[in-house]
């Protein structure tokens, strides 16, 4: 490696109001956080929180009231446009009328790659989210599971160095969940993608992350940060009492207990 | 292709309800007329009608034609105007805000009572008033339903495709534009059948002696009732075959609307 890469996202003071005057939500304020290259970081807090509004905030989906926010060293609407970051949803949001593997390549076809070259880089990302032999499917042929599966692969094909993530499994049922962040687990090791999280679960937070940024709501901002302990993300992490330890770090710190010295 | 022969199938499935019915109806009303010893110029028997329509083919087939032919100018011409109002329109608010109520207004045209005023406007040796007057009456279903289309996006697409910096273009060409389909064809169906009904009516208030309309007309006169069914019989058939295009239509624009195999 070179130069050290810029952290992926940096957020400094950023307040997010919505409405004026006597009817306005503050949403967010005061938020500054960074996360570093390659690094996995949630965002949790219970609805209202201002989560979805932050990861939206990241990607230049929505405009801050005040503050910085690069990412990738670059303000948000230049990492934006340059296709920076991918992104994925609650909702996998596949074009219903696109096989997969044309829901794969949208990206990439919208980014003028040519017929051959996008076709081969789908197939490997198919390959990379197990789905390889589904390219000729409608994504209405698959579970949610499955579909959710294509939208990282969609949210990946950029390559990007950053990945945002709203709730991307909320609505699978557990089984599939732990198998999906494992899935996830193990996908980011193999990009080197940074990735932003929001969910509410907080065994989800604990098991992929690095860090859980903890948030709470009325206004929304960032009440505590709760580093994870590190060690290798499979089956025996879900049974380790480091495991159960930060669960109910995360727990208390969401229930307001907030620590001295938290950042 | 199995899937194929699977497809026809079920679409013969489908059929044979309906026709056991239409064919048990006819039946009925050919015992109920010989049974009550109804007049022909009442209620003539379907065997009457049927005669007819033998006998008359081939005029029968003319005059079809003639109307089928107003009916598909028509359509063509209020199709590719309301796509392309209903395009404008999603994308420039202005536009909608002018367009709307202009169309809401052409909707409300009694396509009746402007016949005659076209008529006068053309030659009488012109089919051009009919085929206007059937895409006057197309235009409207085809715009309101498609634009209705246009505007309904999914958030997660909307986000996405700012995500990926797309411009408004883009936008409605990847996402909008397949998304109204359904929408359209909805517009779509209402119009064919419709377009049908229009371009026959058209044909009430002089102009041109040819197609289905003035054929009823001059049936009833000489009061050949059981001719005058079998042209509306005809006329009938013309109207199905336009509705049936349209879903086959659908069909073929939508292949991921059709029923497919379960995942195993």
């Amino acid at each position: 490696m070179s130069a050290p890469r810029p952290p992926a996202v940096a957020l400094e003071g950023v307040d997010k109001r919505f409405g004026a005057g006597d009817t306005a939500v503050d949403a967010l304020t005061g938020i500054d956080l960074t996360v570093a290259a390659g690094e996995f970081v949630s965002l949790i807090g219970p609805s209202g929180c201002g989560k979805s509004t932050l990861l939206r905030i990241i990607a230049n989906l929505i405009d801050p009231s005040a503050g910085s926010v690069l990412v990738n060293g670059k303000p948000a609407r230049q990492a934006r446009l340059d296709q920076d970051y991918g992104i994925a949803f609650q909702q996998a949001g596949l074009l219903e009328w696109r096989t997969v593997q044309a829901n794969v390549e949208l990206p990439l076809a919208l980014h003028g790659l040519g017929r051959a070259e996008r076709g081969r880089q789908a197939r490997e990302l198919l390959e990379l989210v197990g789905l390889a032999e589904f390219g000729g499917h409608r994504p209405s042929q698959l579970s949610g599971g499955m579909q959710q599966r294509v939208a990282i692969a969609r949210a990946l094909a950029r390559r990007p160095a950053l990945l945002l993530m709203d709730e991307p499994f909320g609505a699978l049922d557990e089984m599939t969940r732990e198998r999906m962040q494992s899935e996830l687990i193990r996908i980011c090791t193999e990009t080197r993608a940074a990735v932003v999280f929001v969910t509410h679960s907080i065994p989800e937070a604990v098991f992929l992350s690095q860090r859980a940024v903890v948030m709470s709501p009325r206004p929304g901002r960032i009440t505590d940060v709760i580093e994870v302990p590190p060690g290798t993300r499979d089956e025996d992490f879900r049974e380790a009492d480091a495991f159960y330890a930060t669960i109910t770090e995360v727990r208390e710190a969401l229930r307001g207990r907030t620590r001295e010295g938290s950042p | 292709m199995r899937t194929g022969a699977v497809w026809s199938g079920r679409i013969f499935a489908g059929l044979w309800p309906p026709l056991l019915f239409g064919v048990g109806f006819l039946l009925l009303w050919e015992v109920f007329v010989l049974l009550r010893d109804i007049e022909p110029f009442v209620l003539p028997k379907p065997s009457a009608i049927f005669e007819q329509l033998r006998e008359n083919l081939g005029p029968i087939l003319t005059a079809t034609w003639d109307t089928g032919r107003n009916a598909l100018v028509g359509l063509a011409l209020g199709l590719a105007a309301g796509l392309l109002a209903a395009l404008l329109a999603s994308r420039l608010r202005v536009l909608e805000e002018l367009l709307t109520p202009l169309t809401a207004a052409a909707a409300a045209i009694p396509i009746v009572a402007l016949t005659p005023i076209l008529n006068t406007m053309f030659a009488s040796t012109s089919s051009t008033p009919r085929r206007l007057i059937v895409m006057i009456y197309v235009f409207f279903p085809i715009f309101i339903n498609t634009l209705k289309g246009l505007r309904q996006i999914d958030p997660v697409h909307s986000e996405l495709m700012r995500s990926y910096a797309a411009s408004p273009w883009t936008t409605t060409r990847v996402v909008r534009l397949p998304g109204a389909l359904p929408y359209f064809f909805t517009g779509l169906k209402i119009a064919s059948s419709g377009a049908v009904i229009a371009a026959i009516v058209s044909e009430y208030f002089g102009g041109l002696q040819q197609g289905l309309g003035p054929a009823i007309t001059s049936a009833a006169a000489a009061s050949a009732y059981p001719r005058a069914w079998a042209i509306v019989t005809a006329a009938i058939a013309l109207g199905l075959i336009f509705y049936i295009a349209a879903v086959l239509a659908e069909r073929l624009a939508m292949p991921w609307q059709r029923p497919q195999g379960e995942l195993t």
